[in-house]
């Protein structure tokens, strides 16, 4: 994230942020170690992990099959741990 | 100036009844408060306006002061009208969210009925409440009598709500001695009357479904001293509008309000500097101490916060000597409050007067003449630079 | 849209972006996002200081796409209150015609401690609005002291497993039920693990008028030194074990939602978890034995007060 710092001068007025989910700017899938990997020929489209994910790395696709985005993804293993097909393995980061 | 009585009513109401017809009349939405002495008879009355029918207004009948501003920083933040009353203790408790409201801008007003903060407990009247609010981007006004409580609170509604300025404002009251004191005052007929000078708030930020922001977010090293760098800024510019709001107040209600009332001060060489009901006693001695050849004067300041700074420095130029009188104490301070501000105010400028402190009045003590006489006798000793009157043992 | 019968039917849409700043594995943005999702319409959300506020508000940043208010520790519940008043009467008074939803939320030290007051008289006076408590069992944000939630035994920082004193000597308050004999309309518990059950209260919650207050368990690897991919799981077994019953209470009925008739053991919920690993010392043996009497204790009184018509 590289945030350009404002002055006070540029600031919007009473200490209000006005650009709602500009988190959304945020890259947070530096914090991870472990990577989740998705077999999509697993998937049995249960939406468990895009459900559980805290991270809301999962992308719910039209037809309701996962895709993991990376960009987001802090690597906690909760969709790897509740899959029940065992779609997703958690593989060490970099490896 | 033309005194506007065909659509105002002479009567008569204590100080506290005053502050609430002036809240129904600005026609307010949202009221939180909490029973307080010397305030209670404020929230009484607004209960009865809104039971009764007559000001369509959500009263909520909170559980503490400290929810009383917290519910009313939630419905200003929704864009409504709001107003909350306490003393003392009650803001003390409050003291946390003070500092909440002006940052976010919130433009909620606090009638504060003065009193003395524990312990031991009291009830009447001391500044100390009003002072405590001092640091945390307020505007305050110091009402001298029973009218000036009922303009102040519908002008402080139009100064806290102006888009130029948007922060919170507290008019005080003398707690018993304006709060409990019926005085004769001229009131508008009503809400009609009132909104010609005050229009429905148009909020600068709200909160709103359709457009949504985030309101009081965590911010910490890398904007937090910018953020506050603004929030000072704007408050720093707000007496030009305050200025403007009063001389439009003033020729609305046709009675005069500026930042501060001066009294036989121009050709005096010890002048007098006092906050709220004080002034009108000071008046009297001023008067009387003149009929005995004494060249005094009296300063009283209606605006408090943002300090009058100019208004003060062009006020004094002659005088030999300024009393600053404080109804309250600040312990480990070189002065108490008032003569601080009053320092700092003059430090720069090439000539000034003498300044001394008088602590007085505390816990509801009362000053009359005969304090004033005590109080003459003591400034006028050799080398005196702070004191204490009306206290047994000096 | 409302109900659902499987998590297919939960809409897509979010109304909270990642980028955001909580823990790997924290379960605090499931609440988040499924309370967003099932009180449909215009919404307003208070939130009391606490994790959620600092992990999805840092300056300038906001992970929040509907408006959003942080005003202090303990006065969500007050604040919510004076944001309804407000709305009451801008639909009233000035024509805005619109149900807008008022949601707060607090952690358990914002609500079980510091905010029971302002939450017990926002409760009392009846606003038409959800307060939801997510709890985690101890003051987490401010590095994991122990708080009027935090159950006996489990270790924090102010309550360490030390030689003489091991864990937090107390139990834990029965916010749900001090909440509820507010006789407001309708109190629940939820828990992630148990997403349809949840959500469906959510659901409930949204279209009833009055007080609601939901009390949400949220797991904590952090806090209970857990590992992250663990959170559901412990969630799930908070349920199983008893230890976290999910029931509601709607107008005075109560109704266990989640019946657990074999309950796992419990040393299953505690040995996942750093917080509770020094009860497995036998030396401990009669403090698991507490928080087993007092589990038993409050599932008996659950399933005996659902047989009433009503509690109150």
């Amino acid at each position: 994230m590289a945030d350009d710092l404002k002055t006070w001068r540029e600031l919007p007025v009473a200490m209000i942020v006005d650009q709602p989910g500009n988190t959304v700017e945020v890259e947070t899938g530096t914090w991870r170690a472990l990577r989740p990997v998705l077999d999509p020929s697993k998937c049995i489209k249960c939406l468990i992990c895009w459900v559980y994910c805290p991270d809301l790395a999962i992308e719910r696709l039209e037809d309701d099959s996962v895709k993991i985005n990376y960009y987001y993804c802090k690597g906690c293993g909760i969709c790897a741990e509740e899959c029940p097909t065992k779609a997703i393995q958690m593989v060490e980061e970099g490896v | 100036m033309e005194v506007k009585v065909e659509r105002q009513i002479r009567t008569g109401l204590n100080g506290d009844e005053a502050v609430a017809y002036a809240a129904y009349h600005a026609d307010v939405d949202v009221i939180a408060a909490y029973p307080i002495t010397p305030q209670t008879i404020i929230v009484e009355r607004l209960s009865e306006f809104v039971h009764d029918g007559l000001l369509d207004a959500e009263f909520i009948p909170v559980e503490s002061e400290h929810s009383a501003l917290s519910a009313v920083v939630g419905a200003a933040a929704s864009g409504v009208r709001t107003f909350t009353a306490t003393a003392s203790q009650g803001l003390a408790l409050m003291y946390e969210i003070l500092y909440i409201a002006s940052s976010l801008r919130l433009p909620i007003v606090m009638a504060l009925a003065d009193r003395a903060l524990s312990a031991l407990i009291n009830i009447h009247c001391s500044h100390d409440d009003a002072y405590a609010a001092r640091d945390s981007g307020w505007i305050e006004f110091f009402a001298e009598n029973v009218q000036e409580a009922y303009d102040l609170v519908i002008a402080a509604f139009r100064v806290a709500e102006d888009k130029n300025i948007s922060f919170p404002a507290i008019v005080n009251l003398d707690g018993f001695i304006l709060s409990h004191s019926i005085e004769p005052l001229y009131i508008y007929e009503g809400q009609d009357v009132v909104r010609e000078f005050l229009p429905r708030r148009e909020p600068i930020v709200k909160l709103d479904p359709d457009k949504p922001v985030t309101i009081g977010a965590l911010a910490l090293q890398n904007y937090y001293i910018e953020l506050k760098r603004a929030q000072a800024e704007a408050f720093e510019a707000t007496p030009p509008y305050i200025r403007k709001i009063l001389r439009e107040y003033s020729e609305f209600s046709g009675r005069k309000y500026d930042f501060i009332k001066k009294y036989m001060i121009d050709d005096a060489d010890i002048g007098f500097l006092v906050l709220g009901s004080t002034a009108g006693t000071m008046r009297h001695v001023v008067r009387k101490w003149r009929e005995k050849g004494r060249k005094v004067g009296l300063i009283s300041l209606t605006l408090y916060r943002p300090f009058p700074v100019d208004d003060l420095r062009d006020a004094v130029k002659g005088l030999k000597k300024l009393v600053i009188m404080d109804r309250s104490y600040s312990f480990g301070s070189p002065y108490a409050q008032l003569y601080m501000d009053v320092a700092a105010t003059l430090y720069d400028e090439p000539e000034k007067p003498d300044l001394i402190n008088v602590i007085y009045g505390l816990g509801g003590r009362d000053f009359n003449e005969y304090t004033a006489e005590e109080m003459w006798e003591k400034i006028n000793r050799p080398g005196v630079k702070k004191i204490w009157v009306g206290v047994r043992g000096d | 849209m409302g109900f659902i019968r499987r998590l297919n039917d939960i809409p897509r849409e979010e109304y909270f972006a990642p980028g955001h700043a909580f823990c790997a594995g924290c379960g605090i943005t499931s609440i988040i996002r499924m309370v967003l999702k099932a009180y449909e319409g215009p919404k307003i959300i208070v939130n009391a200081t606490g994790c959620m506020e600092v992990a999805s508000t840092l300056y300038p940043r906001t992970a929040w796409k509907v408006p959003w208010i942080h005003s202090a520790f303990e006065n969500a519940a007050a604040t919510a209150a004076g944001i309804e008043a407000a709305f009451k009467i801008l639909n009233r008074k000035y024509g805005y015609n619109k149900k807008v939803h008022v949601i707060a939320f607090g952690g358990d030290g914002g609500t079980f401690d510091i905010g029971i007051q302002a939450l017990s008289g926002a409760l009392e006076r009846g606003h038409n609005f959800t307060y939801i408590c997510y709890d985690n069992e101890a003051y987490m944000n401010t590095g994991i002291q122990r708080s009027g939630a935090t159950p006996m035994g489990a270790a924090t920082t102010t309550s360490p497993a030390g030689r003489v004193i091991p864990g937090k000597p107390q139990g834990k308050k029965d916010l749900v039920f001090i909440a509820a004999f507010h006789k407001i309309p309708y109190v629940a518990t939820l828990n992630p693990a148990f997403m349809q059950d949840m959500y469906n209260k959510l659901v409930k919650a949204s279209q009833i008028e009055g007080p609601k207050f939901l009390h949400y368990y949220t797991p904590c690897p952090t806090g209970w030194r857990f590992d992250t991919s663990h959170s559901i799981k412990i969630a799930r077994l908070a349920v199983q074990t008893r230890f976290f019953p999910l029931y509601e209470i709607e107008r005075g009925k109560l109704r266990i939602t989640v019946d657990i008739k074999k309950p796992k053991p419990l040393e299953e919920y505690l040995k996942l978890q750093g917080r509770f690993r020094h009860l497995l010392d036998p030396k401990n043996k009669h403090i698991v034995d507490a928080l087993k009497e007092e589990i038993e204790r409050n599932w008996q009184r659950l399933k005996m007060l659902s047989q009433l018509d009503f509690i109150y």
